[in-house]
């Protein structure tokens, strides 16, 4: 069915909202890529075979919607029983009985799925009052979890594309224009350059062609932020590309999804061909003059190629290497046409901003720096999962009021943001607003969001290496600092991490460092040090203990540590010998055991075995 | 045209040239190793970068590789500044650890006083400095047989699945243009190797010399509008009878004016 005006949308919304009610009983299985894997799929099919049988008093199959990522990953399969909007984690298919039966028939609360606060062992009940959720400001993830990804008409109830309709009916492109830019909107791609400039100096460069491409090519280690909104809010991700298209001039539009992203190319695809099939897409969009296509460029997963002039050569089919850019992509950009490229969750901004106004968007956040952000908390802290937060939120908020704190309450040792091309803070830095200017200054920066939490069994030397490892087998190949320096840098980490480096290494790659950040051909390059010498800043010392005393203080790095057997903890129970695989380990029951030096290959699997804290790594 | 400042002498420009042609017009020594007039500038091997500001920057300077820089009018250029030499000699030292035995990096090295490499060598070198120069020119020839494969330090210039290239003709651009000669190829006889794919020569139907191979002259005919037969005479052959038709119209242009 085609959405002819403007005025049908409205109509249609008021109608599908009759049919959301607020108040009928609802269950939402978060259908995320994290709760799939974890099962989510065989939870709503679980539903659907027990109310095949069973009849549920104001209550069928289809009140069990599907939605995308909570964000809470690390408890799914989550199950959220509305209208009181009781929170069960962990729930698994044979479950599913019980829970129609207390939850669904008789409003009963299950206490085993509720969520636990780590901080003080107490059940939370309601979803809103977990700490992970409760200390959130959500903009760009508004519908997550909320609406079933899938169907239009739930995006259509949420106010879906009105702020494309105000756009075409009461704007010109001027003033789309203006309002992005008086709401000082960043990229969220990790530059944050002003949206509202990129779109301006792009519509002003005259040519019959303009393009405007989203980038989902996320792929730093650990973030997931664009996934997630690309699985679970399509439709904002289009709505916001179209106002963007309106606002340039541009007829096509491209979504750069990576190949690892399957889930997103499908919910993509699903709600491009609904789009199309409204109207919404295609000629004369809403019976206006506007007329705009999207297609999916599917990218084969290289990190290089989230680089702007990688991402477009290998939109056009080419090998995705980067050009210099003296002059700027969104002059001259795919097939040399002006081109706007922003990341997802810039996109997913954009309604919002439209619908509410730009001095509403500016009140969230700092001044420079507003609106929110979202992050993937990942690491060694207690709840992780997807997050979003006003800017110039604190990193301890974050981390502790968010996240819950380190695990097993070990002592905070750094936060690596900003992915590979970011950097490591200390705690000293724990009170630093979360914003691009303060992490930048800082060393750091804010990435796409990526925040890895470390706890003190990490060792920054090995962190360090870990990131460069990563960047010699990303860069592209195409100058010589990114290719050949990188690679010298990873293999200075690994001398120092043998145990076998000097005082001079460190000069030496803080050095080689700068010629690299100077040299290089692209933002890889230059950002491609920053793990290294955020590392260096911060934590000389240790880097000092691997070269000095020849220890890791962390106990990570192999070369540098030895497994010894407490005695006196020791209660012999096998546990350790049993899981060597390598047959370091001898003793008799209830004996304690010894770990013979020559064969150890210090691999940790007794220390995750012993139960009694027996296995020292010194 | 423009006017830019290099090195405090000004110099004309045309507007939007690259700014290392008007350097080495200007007959300033920057080394450069993946540049060539024939194909589009590349900026991969970053020894060209010199420093640019301008009067109203006020004070603030830029590094850019000169290959790729558009020249504007105002510019002020410095080339051989401490920083530019020292980036240029941490390269050099750089390329050394990857080609520690190719002539053509030791000379340019040891230029820069960089006369060992203070990295860590690479288990197996070779000569390919990847300058790319090779794959471009095929590009350029319009065949497109070999690329670079593989990402970062991994990178390699390679057929297609490193295996004979279907697509090349054998014209020996990427070997003659390689700068340190790293492209092999053999012409025994009638017949040339080169990626592991072999090709029959054509021969001079005079003196049956070699000429190029059959899949060359195909091409060329094909979409040069050159007659096949040109390709049946070596360049030898192609100048006597070029001389032989000189002859003849010095005779006739004699014979006119008398």
């Amino acid at each position: 069915m085609t959405i002819a005006t403007p005025r049908q949308l409205e109509q249609l919304a008021a109608e599908y909202k009759k049919t959301s009610d607020k108040h009928k009983k609802m269950v939402i299985v978060c259908c995320g890529t994290g709760c799939l894997a974890n099962g989510a799929q065989k939870i709503v099919d679980a539903f659907e075979e027990c109310l095949s049988h069973r009849k549920v008093k104001d209550f069928t199959v289809e009140a069990v919607k599907k939605t995308g990522c909570h964000g809470f990953c690390e408890q799914g399969p989550l199950v959220v029983i509305e209208p009181q909007g009781t929170f069960y984690t962990k729930v698994k298919s044979k479950d599913i009985e019980s829970i129609i039966e207390k939850s669904i028939e008789n409003d009963e609360v299950i206490e085993k799925f509720l969520f636990t606060n780590p901080k003080d062992g107490r059940k939370i009940e309601k979803y809103p009052d977990v700490p992970f959720f409760s200390h959130q400001h959500r903009i760009a993830l508004r519908n997550l979890g909320k609406i079933a990804p899938f169907d239009i008409k739930e995006y259509i109830a949420v106010d879906g594309y009105k702020a494309l309709a105000k756009v075409l009916t009461t704007m010109t492109p001027d003033q789309v224009i203006d309002e992005i830019t008086k709401s000082e909107l960043r990229g969220r791609g990790g530059g944050g350059f002003s949206a509202g400039k990129k779109w301006r100096t792009c519509r002003n460069v005259p040519s019959d062609v303009h393009y405007v491409i989203c980038n989902g090519d996320e792929g730093d280690p650990g973030a997931f932020m664009d996934r997630s909104m690309m699985e679970g809010d399509p439709h904002s991700v289009l709505e916001g590309m179209m106002i963007c298209a309106f606002a340039v001039g541009a007829k096509q539009g491209y979504i750069y999804v990576r190949e690892e992203y399957p889930l997103a190319v499908i919910h993509l695809q699903k709600a491009i061909a609904d789009c199309e099939k409204h109207g919404l897409l295609g000629d004369r969009i809403l019976g206006t003059d506007f007329s705009f296509s999207i297609r999916i460029a599917r990218g084969a997963g290289a990190f290089v190629c989230g680089e702007s002039s990688a991402l477009m050569r290998s939109v056009a089919g080419e090998v995705g290497e980067p050009r210099a850019k003296y002059i700027h992509s969104v002059i001259k950009g795919l097939y040399d046409q002006p081109t706007v490229l922003n990341n997802v969750e810039t996109f997913v901004n954009v309604p919002v901003i439209i619908n509410h106004g730009a001095d509403w968007f500016r009140k969230i956040g700092v001044s420079k720096n507003s609106g929110t952000k979202v992050f993937s908390l990942v690491g060694k802290v207690r709840n992780t999962g997807l997050i979003e937060v006003a800017m110039g939120t604190t990193m301890r908020e974050i981390i502790y009021d968010i996240g819950g704190g380190i695990i097993d309450g070990r002592p905070f040792k750094g936060v690596q943001t900003g992915g590979p091309s970011g950097g490591c803070l200390p705690e000293s830095k724990l009170d630093l607003p979360v914003d691009f200017d303060s992490l930048t200054e800082a060393g750091s920066m804010m990435g796409s969001g990526g925040m890895i939490v470390m706890d003190d069994k990490t060792c920054m030397v090995d962190v360090a290496r870990y990131f460069l490892q990563f960047l010699v087998s990303e860069s592209c190949g195409k100058c010589v600092p990114c290719r050949e320096g990188l690679y010298q840098l990873h293999k200075l980490t690994i001398k120092i991490c043998e145990g076998n480096g000097t005082e001079v290494d460190i000069e030496k790659m803080e050095k080689l460092s700068q010629q690299i950040v100077v040299g290089s051909l692209c933002g890889l390059g230059k950002s491609g040090p920053n793990p290294l010498l955020s590392t260096i800043k911060y934590y000389r010392d240790e880097y000092l203990a691997h070269i000095r005393d020849k220890k890791c203080p962390a106990g990570v790095c192999r070369s540098l540590v030895t497994y010894r057997v407490i005695p006196e903890l020791c209660t012999g129970c096998l546990a350790c010998i049993t899981a060597c695989a390598y047959h370091a380990i001898t003793g008799r029951k209830k004996e304690p055991h010894v770990i013979n030096h020559d064969l150890c290959e210090k691999c940790g699997a007794c220390v995750a075995v012993c139960k009694h804290d027996a296995i020292e790594v010194s | 045209m423009v006017t830019v400042t290099i090195n405090g002498k000004l110099v004309r420009a045309k507007e939007g040239e690259m700014l290392l042609a008007v350097l080495r017009r200007e007959k300033i020594d920057i080394p450069a190793l993946c540049h060539h007039e024939a194909v589009e500038p590349y900026g991969a091997c970053r020894l060209c970068m010199v420093e640019i500001t301008r009067k109203e920057w006020d004070g603030w300077k830029n590094m850019v590789t000169s290959c790729l820089y558009p020249v504007a009018d105002g510019l002020i250029i410095q080339t051989h500044t401490t920083d530019l030499i020292e980036l240029r000699k941490t390269i050099l030292d750089l390329y050394l650890a990857r080609c520690p035995n190719t002539p053509e990096i030791q000379d340019l090295a040891a230029q820069y006083g960089v006369n060992q490499t203070s990295y860590e060598q690479v288990a197996e070198p070779n000569d390919c400095i990847l300058c790319g120069l090779c794959t471009r020119i095929c590009d350029r020839m319009g065949f497109s047989a070999i690329s670079a494969v593989n990402r970062g330090h991994g990178r390699e210039i390679a057929p297609p699945l490193k295996e004979a290239p279907p697509d090349c003709v054998g014209c020996l651009a990427c070997a003659l243009n390689c700068p340190t000669n790293y492209i092999k190829y053999t012409d025994i006889g009638q017949t040339r190797e080169i990626w592991g794919r072999k090709f029959e020569l054509l021969r001079d139907s005079r003196t049956g010399q070699p000429t190029i191979p059959k899949e060359f002259a195909e091409y060329l005919s094909k979409y040069r509008n050159i007659p096949q037969d040109y390709f049946e005479q070596n360049d030898e052959s192609h100048r006597k009878e070029t001389a032989l038709g000189l002859g003849k119209i010095a005779v006739w242009s004699r014979e006119e004016s008398q």
